[in-house]
Parts: structure tokens; sequence; C-alpha cells
């Protein structure tokens, strides 16, 4: 799912994992990015949606764009912050 | 190294948390943690630090496992009465986390061993039941430079401290040398509840934790005591690095080994 308004650093999918190991998941692969490059999660509506991009921002990263796919997932893009 | 599905699940709590992240479990798994005494201390620690994925955890004891053991040392079962303790320790262990490797010693520490065990480890825990040990154990990890969590328990009350050595205060700065014979009773002359091991242990376990994550501040410098019938903690700040301390000052008198007189009737109880 290429996005043209951002150069993606990462992809990843966690459509397939329940919470929290959605969060982990997410977690894990922003440690691997240096701070300011960004990540893209593929991710499902619901409990998903609700807790993952609250967790990230307590984490002090941001909160780029949430696309809707109209298919019960979306597209979140987070840019890392900190180190 | 990547995390497996299976990691990422089973250590999700650690990951989670903002001190800890992928990184501080990364460390864990990496650590290696020298437990000994696999008794009333070592039993919750080895499984708490078991559990957490300290990657390498040895285990050092003479034991066999006792009926009288098994109030208080969970990590041992009635099935395994007779059962060397390090080898009852291990299999508890390895059914809960098979990525830790557990590394056993089926003997006592003495002056002639306990260089060579501590030598590959990162971090000491003392959950022994006797001073000569317990002097044995902070004289070799300050020769060393290993850090060491000491703690002790007896009847409803227990104490621990962290030794870094050359950055606090050692055992020996706060006790010169171990009480004379029979002056203080051992836990099995005066007894001890089983949950003050799980207690201690665990604080010895979550310190260990602390020291391979490098998250917080250690017990270094203070005392920590608790009184389980008046249910009272109390963090008590030691005098700083004693300059007359005979092992840890920058002129110690003490410069090998002690195998302090353990009383008889300790070594021949089984």
């Amino acid at each position: 799912m290429a996005n043209p308004e951002f150069e993606v650093d990462d992809v990843i999918d966690i459509t397939d994992v329940n919470c929290p190991v959605t969060f982990v998941k997410t977690k894990v692969a922003l440690e691997e990015l240096d701070e300011g490059q960004i990540l893209q999660v593929h991710i499902n509506d619901g409990e998903p949606i609700q807790n993952v991009p609250r967790s990230v921002k307590e984490e002090g990263h941001e909160i780029l764009k949430i696309d809707d796919n109209g298919d019960g997932t979306f597209e979140l893009f987070i840019k890392k912050v900190g180190d | 190294m990547a995390f497996t599905n299976e990691q990422l699940e089973r250590y999700s709590r650690h990951i989670i948390l903002k001190e800890i992240g992928a990184k501080g479990q990364k460390k864990l798994l990496n650590g290696k943690v020298l437990i000994i005494g696999a008794g009333g201390l070592g039993a919750p620690a080895a499984l708490y630090l078991a559990a957490a994925g300290v990657g390498t955890i040895g285990i050092v004891d003479a034991d066999v496992v006792d009926l009288s053991n098994l109030q208080r040392q969970v990590i041992h079962t009635t099935n395994d009465i007779g059962k060397r303790k390090v080898e009852s320790a291990r299999e508890t262990m390895n059914a809960i986390n098979p990525d830790v490797k557990v590394n056993t010693y089926h003997e006592f520490v003495a002056s002639d061993n306990i260089m060579d065990l501590i030598k590959d480890y990162d971090f000491i825990l003392d959950g022994t039941d006797n001073f000569p040990a317990k002097f044995l154990i902070n004289d070799a990890c300050v020769m060393a430079k290993k850090p060491l969590s000491h703690a002790g328990i007896i009847r409803f009350k227990g104490q621990l401290t962290t030794i870094i050595p050359g950055e606090g205060p050692c055992y020996r700065c706060i006790f010169k040398n171990p009480p004379p014979k029979d002056a203080v009773p051992t836990c099995k002359q005066a007894g001890v509840i089983g949950a003050m091991g799980g207690v201690i242990g665990s604080l010895q376990a979550m310190e260990a934790v602390k020291y391979l994550t490098g998250v917080g501040d250690l017990l270094v410098g203070y005392l920590l005591t608790y009184d389980a019938l008046k249910m009272e903690f109390h963090k008590i700040k030691l005098p700083a690095r004693g300059e007359g301390c005979a092992v840890c000052s920058d002129h110690p008198t003490i410069t090998e080994l002690i195998d302090y007189e353990q009383p008889a009737c300790e070594l021949k109880a089984h």
C-alpha cells in the first residue's frame, strides 16, 4: 500500500495478532528505526486501532495519519520521536 | 538477535514497559546471573529470573531436596525429595522458560572454587543461609568486582542490600567479621516464615533485573529491612564505603579468601 505523502521507512502487518502483541510488534519495529523515520502499520479495526495509537503516543511518538482502508483495516503512520 | 513471535508474546508485559522495551528484554536474554543457594531466597529468585528470560542462570547448591525445605523453597516439589536441588531447580526453570540456559553446580562455595564460579556471571545473588558463606561471597565479589545482592531471612524478618564494589559499601563495611559460632541462630534453629523468602528473594531478583537492564536506582549504600509482624519496611542509609574496610578499601588487609569455620551441626543436617 503505497503512500504518496510520506517516505515510509518500514512497514509491518499486525492484523494477524491480538492485543497486546499488536503494540509489542509496533514498539519493536519503532525501536529498530532512527529518530524521525516513519513506520507504516497495517492494523485491524476494533481493539487494535483503539489501543495501539494511544500507546504509541504515550511513548512519545507522533501519529501522522490514520487511513481507513474500508475493509476493516487501517494504515497507521507513525513518526519515531526520541531514541 | 530478532525476537520470535513466541518470544514477543512471552515477554510482551516487559516489552510494553517504556523503561524496558525490546532493548531491555534483549539485555535480559544476554544477561548472566549466578544464584548461590537454591533455598528459601534462591528458589523464588530463580523462578522470577527464569520467567523474565535472563538468558543464563547458574545455580550453586550442594544439598538435596528435603521434606522440610518445601514449606518455603517453592522451586522444588514433593516429587523432588532426595533429588539434587540444582537439578530440581533446573527442571522447574526450564519448564517455565526453555529460553533459559541453566548451569548447575552441585557443590558448596569455598575459597578454592568461588572465583571460578563467579567469573563468567554479570550479577551474583547470595541466597545462602550462613555467615561463612556470606563473608566468602562478599569478599570474592569485591575482589572480582562483581555486583552482588546480599540478603538474609530469619523468623519474621528479612533484609537485603546491593553491593557494587568500588561504588558503595560492601557487607564487610557493615559487619567486620562473622559472629561467634552459635551467637546467632540459623533459620534451621530459629524458624522462618516461608513467604519471607518470597518477599526478599523476589526483591533480589528485582535488583538483578534492574542491574541487567540499567533501569532505576539500585539498593547500593542502603540496607532494606522488613519486619513482617510489624509490617514495616525500613530503608537504612549505610555509611559510605569504609576507608577502614578490611576488604574493599583502597588498602585492604584481607587480600586472600577466608574459609570461616562452619558449625559442624549445620553441615551434616541431611
